[in-house]
């Protein structure tokens, strides 16, 4: 389809403001813009019909199956969107005078009290506005706890097991932290042997997801935050993966000091093609004080990750959701998450083969290096065959850990005869694999674009549209 | 596998050819087989002094990022700077594509000859 | 109690007994018995969606919504076209996780490069990313993409907003780099004294255009000096303003970053908004975060994919210089659609109309005895004041449904936008002027 830009036209516009009612003023030539720049000139008709199109190619929650694993694509209710726009909460200057906010500030403090009993910790910040930002945010409490001790000289190291999302050895380095990888055992889970082995009066912390990234729950999680704990470093708990146990089992119980968890996942607000999210990050009470805050808001020389409050509207959807499950719904959310991850496999185990063949949480890992060794058919080109059928492919290559992975997360807003159709999908491409290959190296063939050429796009970027 | 006799080879996959007091640095045949399609290579500057076995800048195909370790102690005299618009040639032409040229060359890290390297491709 | 589980029990059960097992606990067997709460949660019973929308609408009914926002520092109550609140909404685009799979994801990528297109067009650079979090994290994301081995210290001008210069410094503090603030000299970034502070290990100096005080920075000077020295020149700039001031390409800068709220995003009480981030091409390889790229699919046909993955931290892992994923594409979309309703006219016009509305405020309030200017010079759609009793006045239009200016050290922060009309900065205005006459 043409680019809003090849659609543009010179003189057709929308008509927006007003005239100007009082004296205009203009800047001087030494400040003001030489020349225009080249944005779009359209009427809104045509700007309509441009963002319905560009609409029918994408695949969100709502067009059809989402399995992507890591990623908690489950349903976003309408009335978490309804209430986000509220204009008691979409008009409100993040620098109000108090009084003038007691609204927001209930929603934030509803929303803090639930999150950290969901989460088993004491106190929570909603400045992050992602999860990889709320690792940052989580990761510099620990420095900060350490350099409260007289101990940030000393402790230099954050271990991360090499199963773990690579967001965490990004934040650890963000931190200034030297980055300890320690091998999984095969189960992905922590080697406690090995974790000894790394743990020292250099320990800062450890950071972990449980249930781990290929869907296991830890069960040595109590003795590795405890052998952390006696080595003097703090355990960070990545709650990418939280949409598995919330109500069953709380992180700050496994023995976790600080969480993060991603409002866009667990707690079913949207990602919007990529965001916003929100990061919400909770800690044990002695990281309390540390908590990041705004310079202008609150006047503190502290942490600070970003402007103001946070992702405040997200906060509200999240809210929202919470509200609506409350303390029955949530562990039946999670229950149901698993039940659906555990039925998938389930119904898939035959053909493709699981990456290990026992109970999982709420997402598994295919092992295809055998498919691949016997057809020559690799994860990439099933993934890219699902496509053809309305299904949004499962995370591939991840975790590292697994050769040839793809992991799903069927959510538990699957009903079960999505999770039968969606797993007769996996079967006939199990088939076909055998039958022709080609064909499946060469898909997708009825999606939206062939496979894109990736090379050019990296080696010859072009990242903006220009006048011919 | 290309593996020219003339080079010497360290175990992170470079190739060095001496010349006098020069050493000239590239990635070898396995290397750039292994990246897949180079897309761009983040360059030291002239004048840089490089120590044996640590990084002196990286590669990037699509899907992966290499750093490439030096396999001499030395300054920096020539840097190929026809690989940051034409990346391609480290796939075409490995051992034509060279990338830096020290001098003043101090130590060295273990180099193998070709055979040596050929097995040690082999294993890995 | 709501829930979104679509399954009717009986099928719950058909499930559990597919897979072998006779309760949902069977599923936990993983988990350490001891750990497992007993009691549930301590959470309130779930609510049907009318509770929730009551309890929810309660919340924001506890609010005050003020008619009048004459009050800016960083958040900017602009007009929202109709098509621009309502377009976003668009179920596909909400739902969507990050475009990974480039086949069935054309139309976020599309919308995303038609983004950076736009973003680049307002700076004058030539690369753009997909947006960041917000202008505070773009600035600190600039710090990092500046600094190398030699060069790893950030200047930041004290004139800056007080919430970037705190995020600057707290990701600075991460990764144990300095970070020294220029001192302003008469609401200005003090040129004499940054040429002093720009030592041979200093790697960026970053300023707000215009400033946290509403003041044009001398940015073309700023940037000489900052060149001079051999670092790299970052300017965090307003995109309303940019419809009409200098470009931060033409002022020299290497890299262009900003808050893009007033594009089109509410104010939402802080979030979500979205940075952008505009760089030099020579820069193009240090933007982090995600950027979408065109090119060819095995067809021929034109396709847009994430383009430059290997810098990402999913791949570098610890040698990532950022560990961003997630960004603000939902923002992003949103402000694209405000620049293509709005186009180079509406955005200049809109520009032009908060500038005019501001000076006029700012001179009716300076007619006022008591009442003047904390700094002298060109402004934009902000200025402080200086008055007495500055309190009560704030308080005398809170009550008749107008947030004033901000309180700061300074003064008073005023803030006036195209959305104001001259007969509510009158009303405003003849407040002030009651309070201040008792």
């Amino acid at each position: 389809m043409k680019l809003i830009f090849e659609r543009s036209v010179p003189g057709r516009k929308c008509d927006i403001l007003p005239a100007c009612d009082v004296k205009t003023v203009s800047l001087p030539a030494g400040l003001a813009r030489r020349e225009a720049p080249t944005l779009p000139e359209m009427a809104e008709v045509d700007i309509s019909r441009h963002y319905t199109e560009l609409c029918k190619n994408v695949h969100g929650v709502n067009s059809g199956f989402y399995p992507l694993g890591s990623c908690t694509m489950k349903y976003n209710p309408r009335i978490d969107e309804e209430m986000a726009s509220l204009p008691g909460f979409t008009g409100i200057h993040p620098l109000s005078p108090a009084d003038s906010v007691r609204g927001c500030r209930a929603v934030l403090d509803t929303a803090q009290k639930y999150l950290c009993e969901i989460f088993g910790m004491a106190d929570c910040t909603f400045q992050p506005a992602a999860g990889a930002h709320g690792e940052f945010t989580g990761v510099l409490l620990i420095k900060k706890y350490h350099e409260s001790r007289g101990e940030a000289q000393k402790r230099t190291k954050i271990i991360v097991p090499d199963s773990a999302h690579g967001t965490n050895p990004a934040t650890a380095s963000m931190c200034g932290y030297t980055v300890v990888n320690v091998a999984s055992a095969p189960d992905g889970c922590v080697d406690l042997e090995a974790l000894k082995a790394v743990l020292g009066e250099d320990t800062a912390g450890l950071m972990l997801t449980n249930p781990n990234t290929v869907g296991i729950f830890d069960e040595n999680i109590l003795e590795i935050t405890r052998l952390v704990h006696e080595a003097g470093g703090l355990c960070y708990y990545d709650g990418a993966n939280l949409n598995a146990v919330m109500g069953i089992v709380r992180p700050g119980d496994m023995g976790f000091d600080c969480i993060h968890s991603n409002l866009h996942k667990t707690f079913a607000t949207p990602h919007g093609g990529g965001g916003p999210g929100a990061g919400v990050v909770g800690c044990k009470d002695f990281l309390a004080p540390f908590l990041p805050k705004s310079a202008l808001m609150d006047g503190k020389d502290a942490l600070q990750v970003r402007s103001f409050a946070g992702t405040f509207l997200v906060v509200v959807k999240a809210l929202t959701y919470i509200l609506t499950l409350g303390k029955e719904g949530i562990p039946e959310a999670a229950e149901n998450a698993v039940l659906n991850a555990n039925y998938l496999m389930q119904k898939i185990k035959g053909t493709f083969k699981p990456a290990f063949d026992r109970i999982c949480m709420h997402e598994f890992v295919l092992d295809l290096s055998d498919f691949k060794k016997e057809t020559g058919v690799s994860a990439l080109d099933v993934a890219k065959t699902l496509i053809d059928y309305g299904m949004h492919p499962p995370t591939m290559y991840f975790p590292l850990i697994v050769h040839e992975a793809l992991m799903l997360e069927p959510t538990e807003t699957e009903n079960k005869e999505n999770l039968d159709a969606a797993a007769e999908v996996f079967r006939k491409l199990y088939k076909l694999g055998f039958e022709d290959p080609e064909y499946m190296h060469a898909a997708p063939h009825h999606a939206q674009i062939a496979r894109p050429d990736e090379v050019q796009a990296s080696r010859n970027p072009v990242v903006r549209w220009a006048k011919a | 596998m290309n593996i020219p006799k003339e080079l010497k080879y360290s175990n992170d996959h470079e190739w060095v050819k001496f010349e006098g007091d020069t050493a000239i640095i590239g990635i070898s045949d396995f290397a750039q087989d292994s990246l897949g399609d180079i897309v761009f290579i983040n360059l030291p500057a002239e004048g840089d002094q490089v120590t044996a076995g640590e990084v002196f800048g990286d590669i990037e195909s699509v899907k992966t990022v290499s750093d490439m370790s030096s396999p001499v102690s030395g300054t920096i005299t020539a840097v190929n700077e026809e690989l940051t618009d034409a990346p391609e040639k480290l796939n075409a032409d490995p051992y034509g594509a060279w990338i830096i040229k020290v001098e003043n060359v101090t130590e060295q890290s273990d180099l193998m000859d070709a055979d040596a390297y050929e097995a040690f491709c082999k294993e890995a | 109690m709501g829930s979104y589980v679509p399954s009717a029990p009986g099928e719950r059960k058909q499930m559990l007994d597919a897979i072998g097992l006779k309760s949902f606990r069977d599923l936990y067997k993983d988990v350490p018995k001891e750990m497992i709460l007993k009691d549930g949660l301590n959470l309130p019973d779930g609510m049907s969606e009318v509770e929730a929308r009551r309890a929810m609408t309660g919340m924001a009914d506890q609010n005050t919504v003020f008619s009048t926002i004459l009050r800016g520092a960083g958040a900017y109550d602009h007009v929202i076209p109709s098509i621009v609140s309502y377009s976003p909404a668009k179920e596909e685009f909400l739902t969507a996780y990050t475009p990974y799979q480039a086949e069935m994801s054309q139309g976020i990528l599309q919308s995303i490069f038609e983004f950076q297109t736009e973003m680049c067009e307002l700076t004058g650079m030539d690369v753009s990313n997909a947006s960041v979090y917000d202008g505070a994290t773009a600035a600190a994301e600039s710090a990092a993409m500046c600094r190398d081995r030699k060069r790893t210290v950030t200047l930041i001008s004290g004139c800056a907003h007080p919430d970037v210069i705190q995020t600057v410094r707290t990701y600075c503090y991460g990764t144990g780099h300095e970070l020294r603030v220029v001192p302003c000299k008469d609401g200005r970034t003090d040129l004499a004294a940054l040429k002093e502070m720009l030592t041979e290990d200093v790697a960026s100096f970053y300023v707000q255009q215009p400033n946290f005080f509403g003041l044009f920075e001398d940015a073309e000077a700023l940037g000489e000096a900052v060149h001079a020295a051999g670092a790299l020149y970052v300017m965090g700039c307003n995109p309303i303003a940019l419809g009409i001031m200098k470009t931060p390409r033409d002022c020299g800068a290497d890299i262009a970053v900003g808050e893009a709220q007033p594009l089109g995003p509410p104010l939402g009480y802080g979030g979500p908004y979205l940075g952008y981030m505009t760089a030099t091409a020579k820069l193009m390889r240090k933007l982090p975060g995600r950027i979408v790229g065109q090119t060819v699919d095995a067809k021929g046909d034109r396709a847009f994919v994430l383009a430059l993955q290997a810098r990402e931290q999913h791949i570098r892992r610890e040698k990532a210089s950022s560990n961003i994923c997630s960004n603000e594409a939902l923002c992003a979309f949103t402000a694209g659609l405000y620049l293509a309703v709005m186009g180079a006219k509406g955005l200049a016009e809109a520009a032009t109309q908060s500038m005019s509305k501001a000076h006029y405020l700012a001179e009716e309030l300076c007619k006022i005895p008591g009442v003047s200017m904390r700094f002298e010079g060109e402004f934009f759609h902000e200025f402080v004041t200086v008055m007495p009793r500055a309190d009560e006045v704030l308080a005398a239009l809170e009550a008749n449904g107008i947030l004033g200016g901000l309180p700061i050290e300074e003064g008073v922060l005023w803030c006036a936008t195209e959305k104001v009309s001259k007969a509510q900065l009158d009303k405003a205005v003849s407040l002030v002027k009651e309070v201040l006459a008792k």
